[in-house]
């Protein structure tokens, strides 16, 4: 019997950029019977045009692809690269290509997308004047940068100046030609781009707005020179143009579709063309007389195009025109009316020359909705406008305190819970909250889940912070619980751990272990432990019962470094030190051949010590009047300072002695991760005491404390938690903080994270330790009173052990022998670990 | 026919020169052997080679011990791979191990087979 066949449709897409590949992955999902016919004219299936400047930092073009011709081969795509169509025969609905290859269609999908426009001026067409738009584009600007001086950008648009980011990075001087009077006029208002010009300007890229091209011509101490409308000139090796795109719609206009005012394939709202069986997606359209530029609104017209093909078709109705980015370093934001054309806009600006950060918000002029905004310099209020402004929500009664820095006391985020719906997550795939919230319903329970699920997040990324809370609270919100177990040999969180120690008075991990863990513990555990006994009962670490859970920096009371080899790092409290002690330090780093450096601290860091001589050293060291500087230790490291009040002509405050007393009083500490502090003698903070655990500034009247900043990966401004106390209210604040840190922190995380993930933030820390809310006070001041009486220098009590001073030896079977593995070389006049091809090399020469 | 040798052992230190639950280095032959003691194990004493083949240094007698899922291991001190003590074997990388000594304790010494 002859089985009943349905006629499979022919579908050929022409262009594969990013839309045209996304239409053809989200036809692969319907699984329709169609037969699918990809046409690009570029040499390589679709790939990253967003991160396309990555290409400049080293990514190789096939890291940038979206898919490869073996996904299309797989999947039954007939996929045809470097071959572009010349016409469509809409009479016979077929397309012909430049190879005069002929290809059959039922629909055809226009993909082509846009090129740069390159204004019509005299010389333009010369050889170094170039376009930023494809991998070949970026070859051909690296190739002309390979010796050349300078480098100009002509638009000072978004693309233009990630363009010009780009010539600095090749090492030109990178100049930036707008004819406008601002750059990136589309999305920023005037204040908003000054803003931005004087960013970028002092990052040494010039900038020349309200300059229009006359000509372009040979130069003479460059290759080109740029004559300008206004008689002024400029010579360089290079142009780029970026100066806006154009759609590339000549094969529709040839073939009698409809196209816009500004060029672009007329569109309906299911994307279709004037020809039904014709579609048009992504920036080669026209819909409503715009060209949408941004990728997401492109995806969306694609998956309207194909929806088309199914029995639930779906509208394009324009898209968001909102934008968040890096541009040279700088963070740019721009929501919806950005300039305040509206009728009736009222709009809040704030502007700080010193950050150089800019923020505007346009609101109606009822004050209830948020109708446009521009950040400038700091992001950090993008996503919650964004929010505010695409869901309608309603504004507080002060709208400004949305963009008003947090020390003021600004408006808190809005959280996941108040987010409708509706409310986009992710605009790059259009999720929404409702769909996460589906996945999570159908058995989604991570992270990870959620993104492979709905592919929320995998776009540009921007929306990680915000997928993750809300993901997280909805979780929650099912009575999901993240497994939050330290390590298999315990089924409890370090805070459990520490109350647990703290109740039961247990002073041992076997102990802890017995009764509460099970198991032989492990280097997770184990240091946790030790660090929560030493908080707790600040036992000497060395003790027998101790030594083996200590890491191994801590057990020999120095750091490890990558050979095998100790670093030593002697306390200098607040970074004072006399020329003595300065003297034996180089003393001894000479007499054991040690590599001398000094830390971002204000200490010295010897290295390359091995350990059998880290009790010779510390014996010199400690009879010099030396004592530990814990840099091994999750504990206090150091408390920086600036000469302060003593010394400097602006120093209102002796920031030296606050930090000799501070460093002397919290020394030895033991915490859940390091611990880093600074004070800073003026406003003027050469302590940088706001990048610290918990830092302070002098005032006037007195100090001012910043609580929970941190530098390193992920750096954060410390938050200023109280202003003008005296010495003594100082010291109170900090020993409640540190011990209510101590005691309820996880494992490793330091007081910035800590801080974030603390139900009730800033504002709930002081109601614990201001207006002692939890009337735990009086004990973490007593707790702290504890660990500061019994203080003792860990490596002075080690060398007047002789049982323990065993523990160094390198082999316990052959005391004089060191490890033949270590192997130095010398540099700058210093050593240093051989690399290992030098390694090689020395034992060749030896052997 | 097969030739039974006899063990070889070779004295290394005394018990009290171990540290109880945690290794310290022996030299046998211009090989560091990592020696950890475990009071509450039966055997009470392991060794493994010394040299951590990851972090490429001669570390691993500096490293914490303990149990994962059950096989006691020692965490190198450098990057935190597992090695286990009664095999060598790493268990994050299939590739690197380290190699294993018999060690037995005689009265209050500590001999290793040679």
């Amino acid at each position: 019997m002859e089985k009943h066949k349905v006629a499979t449709q022919k579908i050929v897409v022409v262009g594969n950029g990013m839309v045209g590949h996304h239409y053809v992955d989200q036809l692969l999902q319907q699984n329709l019977n169609v037969e699918i016919t990809v046409i690009g004219a570029e040499p390589r299936p679709a790939y990253d045009r967003v991160h396309l400047s990555e290409f400049f930092a080293g990514k190789k073009p096939e890291e940038l692809a979206l898919t490869t011709r073996e996904f299309y081969h797989d999947n039954g795509v007939k996929a045809h690269f470097g071959d572009a169509v010349k016409q469509i025969l809409r009479e016979e609905k077929a397309v012909v290509t430049a190879s005069g290859r002929r290809f059959d269609y039922d629909k055809l999908v226009l993909a082509t997308g846009s090129y740069p426009f390159v204004p019509p001026i005299p010389g333009s067409s010369h050889d170094l004047c170039l376009t930023y738009r494809t991998i070949d584009d970026l070859g051909a600007i690296k190739h002309a940068a390979e010796g050349a001086s300078v480098g100009v950008v002509v638009g000072g648009g978004l693309l233009g100046l990630e363009c010009a980011n780009a010539i600095k990075n090749l090492g030109l001087e990178a100049h930036v030609v707008e004819f406008a009077p601002g750059l990136m006029g589309v999305q920023l208002d005037e204040g908003g781009s000054k803003m931005l010009r004087r960013k970028i300007e002092a990052l040494g890229v010039y900038i020349h707005t309200s300059t229009g091209t006359r000509e372009i011509v040979a130069g003479d101490a460059c290759k080109l020179r740029m004559n300008f409308g206004d008689d002024k000139h400029l010579e360089t090796d290079m142009i780029v143009f970026s100066a806006g795109i154009r759609p590339y719609d000549q094969l529709a206009r040839d073939c009698g579709l409809d196209v816009g005012e500004r060029g672009g394939v007329v569109v309906d709202y299911h994307c279709r063309t004037t020809d039904s069986d014709i579609f048009a997606i992504g920036e080669c359209a026209s819909y409503g007389n715009f060209i949408y530029g941004l990728v997401a609104p492109g995806y969306r017209m694609a998956e309207v195009a194909v929806s088309q093909l199914t029995d639930t078709k779906s509208v394009f109705k324009g898209a968001d025109m909102s934008t968040k980015l890096k541009l040279l370093g700088v963070d740019v934001g721009s929501i919806g009316d950005s300039h305040g054309r509206q009728e009736g806009s009222i709009s809040y600006v704030f502007s700080d020359e010193r950050e150089e950060i800019y923020k505007r918000i346009n609101i109606s002029a009822d004050g209830k909705t948020l109708l446009g905004a521009v950040l400038v310099g700091d992001c950090d209020d993008y996503d919650t406008l964004l929010q505010y402004f695409l869901n309608g929500i309603e504004l507080p009664a002060s709208p400004e305190s949305l963009i008003l820095p947090s020390v003021a006391g600004g408006a808190p985020k809005l959280g996941p819970a108040a987010l409708p719906l509706a409310a986009t997550i992710c605009s790059c795939h259009n999720v929404s909250k409702g769909s996460i919230v589906d996945a999570i319903d159908a058995g989604c329970c991570s992270l990870g889940d959620i993104k492979s699920s709905t592919k929320a997040s995998t776009g540009c990324g921007g929306c990680s912070a915000l997928l993750k809370s809300v993901v997280d609270y909805e979780l929650e919100a099912r009575g999901v619980s993240v497994d939050k177990s330290i390590c298999e040999h315990f089924p409890y969180t370090r805070q459990e751990i520490f109350h647990l120690c703290k109740v039961n008075q247990i002073r041992t991990f076997d102990e802890l272990l017995e009764k509460h863990g099970s198991g032989k513990g492990c280097e997770i555990c184990k240091p946790a432990a030790a660090s929560i006994l030493a908080s707790l009962w600040n036992d000497y670490v060395l003790k027998d019962k101790h030594a083996g859970l200590q890491d191994t920096n801590d057990r020999f009371l120095a750091n490890m470094q990558k050979d095998g080899t100790y670093s030593v790092v002697p306390r200098i409290p607040g970074g004072e030190i006399t020329p003595d002690k300065l003297i034996v330090l180089g003393q001894v780093g000479k007499k054991y051949g040690l590599y001398t450096k000094i830390t971002g601290g204000q200490r010295v860091d010897l290295f390359g010590a091995h350990m059998s001589d880290l009790p010779a050293i510390w014996k010199e060291l400690v009879d010099a009047g030396f004592e530990t500087g814990h840099a091994y230790g999750k504990a206090l490291r150091t408390v920086k300072s600036c000469v302060g009040s003593t010394w400097c002509r602006y120093g209102v405050q002796d920031s030296v002695t606050m930090a000799i007393y501070i460093e002397n009083r919290y020394k030895g500490l033991r915490s859940p991760h390091k611990l880093k502090s600074a004070v800073s003698g003026c406003t003027r903070e050469c302590a940088e005491a706001q990048s610290k655990d918990f830092g302070v500034i002098a005032t006037e009247n007195g100090w001012n404390l910043y609580l929970c900043g941190n530098g390193g990966m992920k750096p954060r401004h410390a938050d200023l938690f109280a202003t003008d106390i005296d010495d003594e209210t100082l010291i109170k604040y900090i020993d409640r903080f540190l011990m209510f840190y101590v005691r309820t922190a996880d494992r490793l995380q330091r007081t910035s994270v800590w801080l974030e993930n603390l139900e009730g933030g800033l504002d709930y820390l002081r109601e614990v330790i201001v207006d002692d809310k939890l009337g735990l006070c009086a004990e973490l001041e007593e707790q702290m009173n504890a660990v500061v009486g019994t203080y003792q220098c860990e490596w002075k009590t080690t060398i007047d052990d002789p049982e323990k001073l065993k523990r160094f030896r390198q082999f316990v079977n052959a005391p004089e022998a060191k490890d033949s593995n270590v192997i130095f070389v010398e540099e700058r006049g210093q050593l240093r670990p051989a690399k290992d091809e030098e390694r090689l090399d020395i034992i060749a020469k030896s052997a | 026919m097969k030739v039974l040798k006899a063990n070889q052992w070779q004295p290394l230190c005394a018990i009290s020169d171990l540290v109880e639950n945690a290794g310290i280095c022996a030299l046998v032959d211009g090989e560091q052997v990592a020696i950890f003691y475990l009071p509450a194990e039966i055997p009470r004493v392991y060794a493994i080679g010394n040299h951590d083949p990851i972090g490429k240094a001669n570390v691993l007698s500096r490293g914490i011990v303990g149990d994962i899922k059950g096989e006691l291991v020692v965490a190198s001190p450098l990057y935190k791979q597992h090695f286990s003590l009664l095999t060598g074997k790493c268990l994050e990388d299939d590739s690197a191990s380290v190699p294993v000594y018999e060690v037995v304790l005689d009265g209050d010494k500590v001999l290793i087979e040679v």
